[in-house]
């Protein structure tokens, strides 16, 4: 009995000091993301950890600092280290849409984070259950067209890249009912227990769902590779290419050097045969907007985002 | 028949078994510390996984999610406060037993409880998965309105001494969760232009304010020990233990089923199972006024209730591919690392690491039941033991790190004091820390209910059938006035009685 007391006293010893070794793993860059486990920034630089480690020798510390959408993390970017020891995570349309909504009391600017790359962006999409009697894209269109605001349609959030894309539809004349839950999960159930008719998700609804959905249409510049029968919107008319892009923001104080290293190394993963697979199997697009592209597409982002802002009068 | 046979044996192999003991074990560990929630034990533990094969990796992270869940009994009865959200009502009569000198028979009903619960959620998981999962999509918007009404009328139930000091305490709960930028319309509420509340009040720091600072204040401010010493320090009390369990089987059986149920509706999560588990015990125990003040059928409601949200959130993830809890969520994006599709078909057609997995998850339980048992002993007789001196710094250490680590924020710090020092006053004044928490909890869920079931009724046209005409809505709301209205209607009619007796 005191050996067996001994014995468990050792263990309990030896995983406390396993847990505080993983809470305080030697850390060769930080990478916060600025929401909760389990979203889909998460997964993805959990995807980008292992190939950091192998590719470079470096370990990739995940840490969250979730709350307000991302704000609470991104307001306290500039306050952390420039050496590169540290990136953030940074999310389209969230950076532009905020602090557009929000104004002053959103915390920071856009201008504020210095972005440096974003690696892949999920497709908005429309989707419905699997019963639904909307077949095709056309068929959804048809029915919104002749009762407009009748068709209601799910998505994640205010003032996000879902709710964005009904406004876009809306713009296009499909008027539908958005109605915004908090996350996808919650989203998804209101589709699949057919609380709504339909849903304007992302592209990795189709793949984390399988057969209990139908993608109508997405708003990818070409079709996914994963579904090669769902037309995009612009084969069907409608000029939308949207969706939630992630990439990273370094301090704004950050050298031009550092924003160059850690771009080139995230492009390097990207370039990985195995890593796109993976992504293009969970929905994921990856696209290659490293250091040098970076100022010319947030441009254009802000652009789009500004004129969807002036539809929803956030902005004169 | 024999596919099952070889998917338990391969649940049996070595490296699984000692995963699970090592998993739950860890598991227990971060549970038990304030702040440091089942979440983040799982999160923190992914990357170690990808290393492992699939079934392997799903049964760690299913034993740490268990243990954890399990652990946040320990500080809740030590304490008083819950070590994750999910123990909330375990502080009840938890703590109130371990005050009386009870600490050592609560610790090891928690974990008997905790063991049923478990049990009783994985056996559903096994299996009533695919209908199960069904039954959750029939929950709409409406219905978790009126999910989280039915909660909040628990209040009267709950509380202790005042109703109306609980009522205004639960309205307090009400206002705070409205703090934030709001999921439906994206305005920004009650902020008042401080940058750090647009993210809303982070329930668990408030939760260890409310309920760990003002027992640390009385701990300094009065003299005598932290817990009465129970009058066999050498046992595990667990013949007593074992008595009270039977006695008790109704309401540990019942508290399964509610904590399964609420499980696999996402987004509800253990608190609430928790919360409803103990409410309907309070309500139809012949102990009644007993609650509170140290009943052990609060504390087999409470604790059964939350560990079986483990196997009934596990139904909506492997099932459909919504996380029924937020541990659930980063489970699901380990499995997608791991290559494995969730959804209808995974039962059908990956079933063998499916049932690896949930064979592996009963395994897990069984062996929380004596490694529990045999760590709370030693957990408790460090609290016993330790001068108070040295007691209340670490308390606060540990208040401190927990409530920082949720966020990595030192504003969360912060907060945590903000409401501890709330919480005392209000204390002083006859309020509970409980209606206030039940209001933070239940009002943005009630809030996204109500305002969501109105956007979809007024694009249908159909307002009033969508909130009154939906028949799970109406069982909820007619469980919601039965529960209002029978203590006043059973007086009534008892007193007529009566009267025609004379």
């Amino acid at each position: 009995m005191i050996k067996l007391k001994s014995i468990i006293k050792k263990l309990i010893v030896s995983s406390v000091i396993l847990v505080m070794g993983i809470a305080s793993a030697n850390a060769q860059v930080n990478n916060i993301i600025p929401f909760g486990p389990g979203g889909e920034s998460d997964v993805t630089a959990r995807l980008q950890q292992k190939y950091y480690k192998e590719m470079f020798n470096e370990d990739m510390v995940i840490q969250y600092k979730p709350g307000g959408g991302g704000a609470v993390a991104w307001q306290s970017l500039n306050s952390e280290k420039n050496d590169g020891s540290l990136i953030m995570g940074a999310n389209l349309p969230h950076i532009i849409m905020q602090p557009i909504a929000n104004k002053a009391k959103a915390g920071y600017k856009t201008s504020d984070l210095n972005v440096f790359t974003f690696f892949h962006y999920t497709p908005d999409a429309i989707l419905v259950e699997a019963s639904s009697p909307h077949k095709t894209f056309k068929d959804l269109a048809a029915f919104a067209k002749k009762n407009p605001g009748k068709l209601t349609l799910s998505g994640s959030g205010t003032y996000s890249a879902n709710h964005l894309l009904t406004i876009q539809l809306e713009k296009a004349g499909i008027k539908a009912t958005y109605v915004p839950f908090k996350g996808t999960g919650a989203a998804v159930q209101a589709l699949l227990g057919k609380q709504v008719e339909g849903s304007a998700g992302y592209s990795t609804v189709a793949s984390k769902q399988g057969t209990q959905v139908r993608m109508l249409a997405v708003a990818s510049e070409k079709r996914l590779p994963a579904f090669p029968d769902v037309p995009t919107f612009k084969e069907l008319g409608y000029n939308i290419v949207s969706g939630a892009y992630r990439g990273y923001a370094l301090p704004k104080s950050a050298s031009l050097a550092t924003k160059k290293k850690l771009s080139d190394r995230l492009m390097k993963i990207n370039a990985d045969k195995n890593f796109v697979k993976t992504m293009e199997a969970g929905g994921y697009v990856v696209v290659n907007i490293g250091h040098d592209q970076i100022d010319k597409f947030m441009a254009e982002q802000i652009k789009i985002n500004e004129s969807i802002a002036k539809t929803l009068g956030l902005i004169k | 028949m024999t596919s099952l046979l070889a998917d338990f044996l391969s649940a049996l192999s070595l490296i699984n078994v000692s995963l699970a003991f090592v998993g739950v074990m860890a598991g227990i560990i971060i549970g038990a510390l304030p702040g440091l929630s089942a979440t983040m034990a799982v999160a923190v533990l992914v990357p170690f996984t990808f290393s492992l094969n699939p079934s392997s990796a799903l049964i760690v992270l299913g034993a740490i999610y268990t243990g954890a869940i399990f652990g946040g009994s320990w500080s809740a009865i030590l304490i008083n406060t819950p070590g994750t959200p999910s123990a909330v009502a375990t502080t009840f009569d938890g703590y109130a037993m371990a005050k009386k000198g009870d600490g050592d028979l609560a610790m090891s009903i928690s974990c008997m409880s905790s063991f049923v619960g478990g049990m009783v959620g994985v056996i559903c998981l096994a299996l009533f998965a695919p209908p199960l999962a069904s039954i959750s999509l029939a929950f709409g918007p409406t219905e978790y309105f009126w999910l989280a009404m039915l909660g909040l009328t628990l209040i009267s139930t709950l509380a202790e001494g005042d109703n109306i000091k609980s009522l205004i305490g639960a309205c307090l709960g009400l206002l705070l969760s409205m703090i934030g930028v709001s999921v439906v319309g994206g305005d920004m509420r009650l902020t008042g232009n401080i940058g750090f509340l647009n993210s809303g009040i982070e329930i668990v720091s408030a939760m260890i304010g409310l309920f760990c600072i003002p027992v640390i204040l009385d701990l300094t401010s009065l003299k005598g020990k932290h817990l009465n010493e129970s009058e066999t320090p050498k046992s595990l009390r667990l013949v007593e233990c074992f008595s009270i369990m039977t006695k008790n089987k109704f309401a540990a059986v019942r508290g399964s089923l509610i904590g399964t149920f609420i499980g696999i509706l996402p987004g509800a999560g253990g608190s609430i199972a928790s919360i409803v588990s103990y409410g309907e015990a309070k309500r139809t125990s012949k102990n009644k006024d007993n609650f509170g003040k140290g009943e052990p059928e609060g504390l087999v409601a409470s604790e059964t209730a939350n560990n079986a949200t483990v196997g009934g959130g596990f139904i909506p993830t492997l099932c459909l591919g919504i996380p029924g809890t937020p541990p659930d969520a980063v489970i699901l994006g380990a499995l997608l690392i791991q290559g494995i599709k969730t959804g209808n078909t995974l039962f059908t057609q990956q079933s063998d690491i499916v049932y690896t997995f949930i064979f592996g998850l009963a395994l897990a339980t069984l062996i929380m039941l004596p490694l529990g048992l045999l760590m709370g002993r030693y957990a408790y007789k460090f609290i016993i033991k330790v001068p108070k001196e040295v007691l209340i710094p670490s308390i606060i250490f540990l208040t401190i790190i927990g409530s920082y680590s949720i966020e990595n924020s030192i504003l969360n710090v912060y907060f945590m004091f903000f409401f501890g020092l709330i919480g005392w006053i209000l204390n002083r004044a006859g309020f509970k820390a409980s209606p206030i928490v039940l209001g933070l909890v239940l009002g943005g869920i009630a809030e996204q209910g109500f305002v969501q079931a109105y956007i979809i009724g007024n694009a249908q046209e159909a307002i009033f059938t969508n909130y009154f005409g939906r028949p799970i809505s109406i069982s909820i709301i007619s469980m919601i006035l039965v529960g209002l209205f029978y203590p006043t209607l059973k007086e009534k009619f008892f007193k007529k009685k009566v009267l025609i007796n004379d």
